[in-house]
């Protein structure tokens, strides 16, 4: 029985990590305790590098993994926010950085508790994001996410959700250290400083390609960001590949981007992340015993987002009822837009609603995701049903 | 042929003349040398070189007289400004390209 935040740092432990620099952050602060007592025992044989803030442990994971180490990061929230010009840094450099993102409300208001706004706020830096629906997904994804990585050549964001996860004991299944290293060989870098074999990395790139003082052709600005795109849209069967011999050697099933459960024959889906979308299973569970054939979509990946799994999932549902705990102002949940957009020119037609819920630590109970889900069908049924906006589950 | 060829997955360069592409075309103002005032110069004596000395991106030679590389010269100024005998004016390039 561990929590969320043991599950992490056992993660990074198992993985060998070399250097971990963090500043502490409600929830995520047992994190950075467990690995500080990990090196201080001698159990890990890593650096942990004090800093004086989430912008400096980024930049010192970031140059050590320049030189050649294995690094981990663990923040929340503000933290994460304080990081979000060298995580830009760390994905445009392409280091195979993880970074433990415990998912915490954001200010203002003043706030510690749960939700996604966090992460969703940082969807475009160029990290994977992957987000775990218990203590154990938190361990095994924290163990794949540097095989993702270090194939990929991208930074890779494991998040869970605070305390709900995090401060939360549940069963975990830890595997050897052996299995672990067979599963996970050592870092080799794709780029190394070395002042036997001086470089200069992220100088100044202008726009337009360039002659270097080789007589090479070296991209410009334009290029390097194509390279990033392009190695998100790889890595979605890396991730896969990954899963999968992760599966085959430790019997837990990761083979695709999202987890489905009940979508054989359901007319109805729910779609959520992390924790939430355990929750909706529960939900699931007391709609199904009312008649209705209602299945749960959990996106294990955000980043990159898995829009034909999803399309493919959901195209012969009727009704998809997707569940954020985030918002993106203006319009409406992050996930929600992403699950339109994917199945956009599938050819399903598909009533699609968004519902925010569980912002700042709010509550969330499988009974109000169960009448969500039957009112919106009512609202189907009826004619009736209005897709400009999302709803709230909140008392206003 | 595209940039792929060069295998570089971020910005990557080693030390060498020329690594940022042609910089003099971020020039504004190109500094001009009055060889009547420059000391090496007047003296035909290796002296003073302070420009060589300060130049940030070396393009300034340490020879008689002084000569500017202007393919990366980025007209900063710094030579002008560190210059003892006020030899080095920094003129427009505007004024040159008519």
């Amino acid at each position: 029985m561990i929590d969320g935040n043991r599950a992490a740092a056992l993660g990074a432990k198992l993985s060998r990590v070399q250097v971990v620099a963090a500043y502490p952050i409600t929830p995520q602060t047992p994190v950075t305790e467990a690995l500080s007592e990990f090196v201080e025992r001698g159990e890990l044989q890593a650096q942990y590098v004090n800093v004086e803030s989430e912008h400096s442990a980024l930049a010192v994971c970031s140059s050590a993994s320049l030189v050649g180490a294995r690094t981990f990061t663990a923040t929340s929230s503000h933290g994460l926010a304080y990081m979000h010009e060298m995580l830009h840094w760390v994905a445009g450099t392409r280091l195979p950085v993880v970074l433990a993102c415990v998912n915490r409300a954001i200010g203002a208001p003043w706030n510690v508790l749960n939700d996604q706004q966090d992460s969703m706020s940082q969807r475009d830096t160029g990290w994977i994001q992957m987000y775990a629906r218990n203590n154990q997904e938190i361990l095994d994804l924290v163990i794949q996410a540097y095989s993702i990585a270090e194939k990929a050549c991208l930074p890779v964001m494991v998040c869970y959700d605070g305390y709900v996860l995090s401060h939360t004991e549940m069963p975990v299944g830890v595997p050897s250290q052996d299995a672990v290293d067979r599963f996970l060989p050592p870092y080799k870098p794709h780029t190394i400083l070395d002042p036997g074999s001086p470089r200069n990395y992220n100088l100044v790139t202008l726009a337009n390609p360039r002659v270097n003082a080789e007589g090479v052709l070296c991209h410009g600005y334009m290029e390097i960001r194509y390279l990033l795109q392009e190695a998100m849209e790889k890595s979605k069967e890396t991730i896969a590949d990954v899963g999968r011999e992760f599966s085959d050697l430790f019997g837990r099933s990761y083979v695709k981007l999202l987890w489905e459960d009940r979508m054989q024959d359901a007319e109805i889906a729910i779609v959520a992340m992390g924790s939430l979308a355990m929750e909706a299973t529960v939900a699931a569970d007391a709609l199904r015993r009312d008649g209705l054939r209602v299945g749960v979509i959990g996106l294990r990946v955000f980043r990159p987002f898995p829009g034909r799994d999803v399309a493919g999932a959901l195209g012969r549902c009727r009704l998809v009822v997707v569940f954020d705990k985030s918002i993106s102002y203006g319009n409406e949940g992050a996930t929600c837009t992403e699950i339109k957009a994917a199945l956009y020119g599938s050819g399903a037609n598909t009533a699609v609603h968004n519902f925010i819920v569980g912002l700042g630590g709010r509550d969330v109970k499988a009974r109000e995701l169960a009448d969500a889900v039957k009112k919106t069908l009512s609202l189907v049924e009826g004619g009736a049903l209005n897709n400009e906006s999302a709803e709230w589950i909140c008392e206003i | 042929m595209g940039t792929r060829d060069c295998g570089h997955i971020c910005g990557e360069s080693s030390p060498g003349i020329g690594e940022a592409g042609k910089t003099g075309e971020w020039r504004d103002s190109r500094p001009v040398i009055d060889e009547d005032r420059c000391t090496p110069a007047r003296k035909n004596k290796p002296a003073c070189f302070l420009c060589w000395l300060y130049c940030p991106e070396a393009v300034m030679s340490k020879t008689i007289p002084v000569r500017i590389d202007m393919e990366y010269c980025k007209g900063c100024g710094i030579c002008a400004q560190v210059c003892p005998v006020h030899a080095i004016a920094m003129i427009e390039e505007g004024r040159f390209t008519a």
